[in-house]
């Protein structure tokens, strides 16, 4: 391989001269070679359940016995039987539940991306007890969702939860909040609590896209005398836009398939289900494998949609090259 | 201590090795704690008696939790786990998993509370044991109800009025958030059997009979809505909406309520040592809908079933019979407070001497209402999930009650579309 | 106006911190606490009772279950990692054919709810035998941490400077020496980063450590704790869960203090020249 490089022309032309050279392919050859235990990994782990889950939601099958099953095309999604229609596609409830999730997304992953923002400034600023700070601000996401969404739960009880305590004290409130209860304050709730659980994520993310950047640039504008919010609105975020778009990706990914927090929070109460949920009782409380898989294949639609949305809208570039 | 035991356990089981095949039989019986204490010394002297070994597998402690725990094994007819503990509504949702017990259980179903022995069958098989029961009951302040002259309420109007008395004495008193009564009310398993409770106290029926029909929509269930959806923001927090066992009683043994609604467990609590309301607290059957009404809690508790997996599925069963027996469930009893499913215990004198209110709780499990768990069997989380749904929304004030009982009326059909098996 | 700004930024670090830290200071304050304590509310510790530590470790194998995490989020990071790396080096530098549609792939695995693959990864790990071990845990973690770590470390890879590997190619080095030797030390803040969320998002992992293990002693940290209960399947064991959330936390607060140098240590603005 060695003797090729050296006898290769350099990379910067061979793309305009369009020839695939030699070393082009070695390259080429190289890349598969160093994907290729990326993709059997994830062949092997998630290609069966996938296709499984998604063969599942076109059969009526059962929790109860999943080797007796029939194939029934969409009936999981629609179907009218006897002049009334059934099927996920018809059930107001599924419906609800996309909604929830939808709008739990974007307004938790919008303040999550500009609280994390702040705080990676913050953390990126050089002040005595920086490290400290660090691991202070991981706190949130390194407890166990198990754990932590119960903590809540009883931080927020109406009548001893320590949350209103402290708020009626401060004189904020004047009678104690139901913050779970109220299924207008309910789905709110939620968001503060994954506000809490999951800015450390994008802050942390956000942080190495800072570090990643070039000093000399932030010399030149200090020369220049620009104002530090300019300089931040025209430099920096357009140069961590890359990394803060696939920060924003994954937190959405994640929230998208909210499941513990809003459970455990609020049970099964239809007034706030997530996708999710909603998937999740028909697969496990309802046993119907069939509904339950087609849920879970709609929830993959939907996601890749918003995604494949929002990449649109972020103008990733998917192919894009070394800058 | 414990490994005394056990290497007892292991030397009998050496022992017995040589003589007959002794086997190994894995039980879930519980989460950590207590129960996993006591559990351990029943199935530990199985395993002395009859020379096999006993593993116990800890399972979670919430419920819906371990459902879909043994549902992931059973589906994928895995046999790490030979005996099951499961909820009394869950036999029919599992029963395709389960070994038929008739032909060893018949004999001793008799004695068991009938409201148990019926949620231990399925079609009339056997499918599991009945070991432990357990019941709502209405949990009251003693000194409350002498400070305000009341007795302890029959009927639901009585405590309406007792609730609102006692609040607002309170209140004025200095104890700005105190509350008549609180209770289950999150959009959970808890709140299908609280809110039949009080339906069935209106002699509204249980949801769905027994020959399967659906009878949820009718005007005493309305009324017994009614009545509790006024409930909230007056007599009850707003905040029960999201209360769960744990919840309730957290008011209630903080001296901030003067009724609850909650299962046994929670007097053992009340009455510790570092309750602020020790020696304060009574325990009486739930009030009835009106004079014509009836006491209903409904019914709780634990079966033990084998699976159909099962490597050694005659040791198991063995297993089962014997935890079950009269004896095992009277060291429980005695030992830990798990009230027991067979009838003749509840008028052993020692048991009376260990739990002094067993007499009382005799009454509450022969009147107990059973959810409709058996009749509806694998469409059962459906029709409660549909269920405490509909009330939710009752008792948020989203919807009439006759207006819920109607949509749920409809939505129940839909599920029964092709009968309920 | 300059005092100004700093007190700002002072009162922004506590405003943030207050927040992060609150409820963790809660629990431990929780985990001194027991019985009715629960249902009050209490700023400060009344008295350091040690007594639901010692409960955490004497009720069941807890040390094992810590041992057992530390390593399924070990493996799990460095296989991630390892994978990562190499992959995004390739899809970050090297140009392909059908490079986006495997990038969308790899995504797409991220796209199911954990709840919809359970069933299968639970059939797939009994047949490779790997029920109630820990490799069969890693395996099934991979699914959640692999995808993110080859994108993250993609997009990082793709913004280094063009210039940067091709001095070593016209040396004669092979792409997995330029790998090592070159990006490897650039990507060193962006690899101890997605390390790190990668190993907290497997410590974290309930789900799958559930249902694919069935002994105690086989068991992670998450689903350890929630088999704690109380002397009846009702009661909420508080001071004893709390106490097992403090413990458990305590590794991943070390870890970061250690680590967090190396976040920041990897480029300097002088080694991107090129």
């Amino acid at each position: 391989m060695s003797s090729a490089v050296a006898s290769a022309p350099s990379p910067a032309r061979e793309t305009a001269q369009g020839g695939r050279s030699s070393l082009t392919r070695s390259r080429i050859r190289a890349a598969w070679i160093f994907i290729a235990p990326t993709l059997i990994v994830l062949a092997l782990i998630a290609g069966w359940p996938l296709a499984r889950t998604i063969w599942f939601s076109f059969t009526d099958a059962s929790l109860n016995n999943l080797a007796d099953y029939e194939f029934i095309g969409f009936e999981n999604y629609v179907a009218n039987y006897d002049g009334e229609w059934f099927g996920l596609l018809t059930d107001p409830d599924w419906w609800h539940s996309v909604w929830n999730t939808v709008w739990f997304t974007a307004v938790s992953v919008s303040i999550e991306t500009v609280l994390g923002i702040i705080v990676a400034l913050i953390l990126n600023a050089s002040f005595p007890g920086r490290g400290i700070m660090r691991a202070v601000i991981l706190i949130p996401w390194a407890i166990p969702t198990v754990v932590s969404a119960k903590m809540w739960n009883w931080m927020l009880h109406d009548q001893f939860g320590v949350i209103n305590d402290m708020l009626l004290r401060l004189g904020l409130i004047a009678a104690p909040i139901t913050w779970t209860a109220n299924p207008d304050t309910a789905l709110w709730t939620v968001v503060m609590v994954d506000v809490w659980k999951t800015t450390p994520f994008m802050a942390l993310l956000i942080l190495a896209a800072l570090q990643m950047l070039p000093g000399d640039i932030y010399e030149a504008a200090k020369v220049d005398g620009v104002h530090p919010v300019k300089v931040f609105f025209r430099v920096t975020l357009p140069l961590i836009k890359p990394a803060l778009i696939v920060a924003v990706i994954f937190r959405a990914l994640d929230a998208l398939r909210v499941f513990d927090l809003i459970y455990v929070l609020t049970a099964n109460s239809r007034d706030t289900a997530s996708m999710s949920v909603y998937a999740r009782q028909q697969l496990v409380d309802f046993q119907e494998v069939g509904l339950g898989s087609a849920a879970s294949t709609l929830i993959f639609l939907i996601i890749a949609l918003l995604i494949v949305i929002t990449m649109a809208a972020g103008r990733v570039r998917l192919s894009g090259d070394p800058r | 201590m414990s490994r005394l035991i056990a290497s007892f356990t292991l030397a009998a089981g050496l022992l017995a090795s040589a003589s007959v095949s002794a086997v190994e039989i894995s039980i879930s019986c519980s989460a950590l704690g207590k129960e996993y204490e006591i559990c351990k010394q029943g199935v530990d002297a199985w395993a002395q008696k009859t020379g096999n070994t006993v593993k116990i597998v800890s399972t979670p402690n919430s419920a819906t939790e371990r459902l879909a725990l043994y549902q992931q094994l059973l589906a994928a007819g895995a046999g790490d786990i030979d005996v099951f503990q499961i909820d009394v509504v869950w036999t029919g949702i599992l029963a395709d998993h389960l070994v038929d017990l008739t032909a060893k259980g018949q004999g001793e179903i008799g004695g068991h509370l009938p409201a148990m022995a019926e949620t231990s069958r399925v079609n009339g098989k056997l499918m599991a044991m009945p070991w432990f029961a357990d019941a709502g009951l209405l949990y009251y302040r003693q000194d409350l109800l002498d400070k305000y002259k009341r007795p302890v309420p029959q009927t639901w109007a009585d405590l309406t009025e007792t609730a609102r008395i006692i609040q607002e004495g309170e209140r004025k008193d200095d104890k700005g958030d105190f509350w008549g009564y609180v209770w289950q009310g999150r959009a959970y398993e808890g709140l299908t059997t609280v809110a039949l409770e009080w339906i069935a106290s209106y002699n509204g029926g249980t949801i769905v009979d027994e020959k399967g029909e659906i009878t949820v929509e009718n005007p005493k269930a309305a009324e017994a809505l009614k009545t509790a959806a006024g409930w909230v923001g007056t007599i009850t927090p707003e905040g029960v909406l999201n209360y769960t066992e744990e919840e309730a009683r957290g008011v209630f043994q903080a001296g901030n309520a003067a009724f609850m609604r909650n299962w046994p467990y929670a007097w053992a609590l009340a009455q510790g040592a570092d309750s602020t309301i020790k020696g304060k607290v009574g325990i009486a059957p739930l009030p009835k809908g009106g004079a014509d009404g009836r006491h209903a809690g409904t019914l709780g508790g634990q079966l033990l079933a084998v699976s159909k997996y099962s490597k050694n599925a005659e040791a198991a069963t063995d297993l089962v019979m014997y935890l079950t027996g009269e004896a095992e469930q009277k060291r429980r009893a005695v030992e830990g407070s798990f009230n027991p499913t067979i009838v003749s215990l509840y008028s052993d004198t020692d048991i009376a001497k260990a739990n002094p209110f067993i007499g009382d709780l005799a009454d509450v499990f022969s009147n107990a209402v059973a959810r409709p768990a058996t009749v509806t069997g694998q469409n059962y989380n459906k029709v409660s999930t549909e269920f405490f749904n509909a009330i939710h929304q009752v008792l948020s004030k989203r919807s009439q009650p006759e207006q819920a009982l109607n949509r749920l009326d409809r939505d129940l059909k839909r599920i029964k579309r092709n009968g309920w098996q | 106006m300059k005092m100004l700004t700093r007190i700002g930024f002072w009162l922004l670090v506590a405003a943030v911190g207050l927040f992060s830290i609150f409820p963790f200071y809660y629990a431990i304050m929780s985990s001194f606490r027991s019985g009715s304590d629960l249902f009050t509310i209490a700023y400060l510790p009344e008295r350091l009772d040690f007594s639901n530590y010692v409960a955490v470790f004497e009720r069941q194998p807890f040390g094992t279950n810590i041992f057992n995490s530390i390593v399924v989020a070990g493996a799990v990071v460095a296989l991630s990692l390892a994978l990562g790396i190499t992959a995004a080096y390739a899809f970050g530098r090297i140009r392909f054919r059908g490079r986006s549609l495997l990038l969308m792939t790899i995504l797409a695995v991220s796209m199911f709810p954990q709840v919809a693959v359970l069933s299968g990864m639970f059939e797939l790990i009994r047949a490779f035998g790997l029920y109630n071990t820990l490799p069969g845990l890693i395996l099934a973690n991979l699914m959640l941490t692999l995808p993110f770590t080859v994108w993250v470390l993609t997009t990082f890879m793709r913004e280094l400077p063009k210039e940067i590997e091709e001095a070593a190619f016209v040396d004669g080095a092979t792409p997995w020496i330029v790998v090592r030797r070159v990006f490897l030390p650039l990507m060193m803040p962006a690899a101890v980063t997605t390390g790190l969320l990668a190993f907290i998002v497997s410590w974290n992992e309930f789900l799958f450590a559930l249902t694919f293990t069935l002994t105690n002693e086989q068991r992670t940290v998450p689903p350890a704790i929630a088999l704690m209960s109380g002397s009846t399947a009702y009661e909420l064991p508080w001071g004893t869960i709390m106490a097992a959330s403090v413990v458990v936390t305590l590794p991943i607060i070390a870890m970061v203090l250690v680590f967090q140098r190396k976040i920041v240590a990897g480029l300097t603005a002088g080694a991107v020249k090129g």
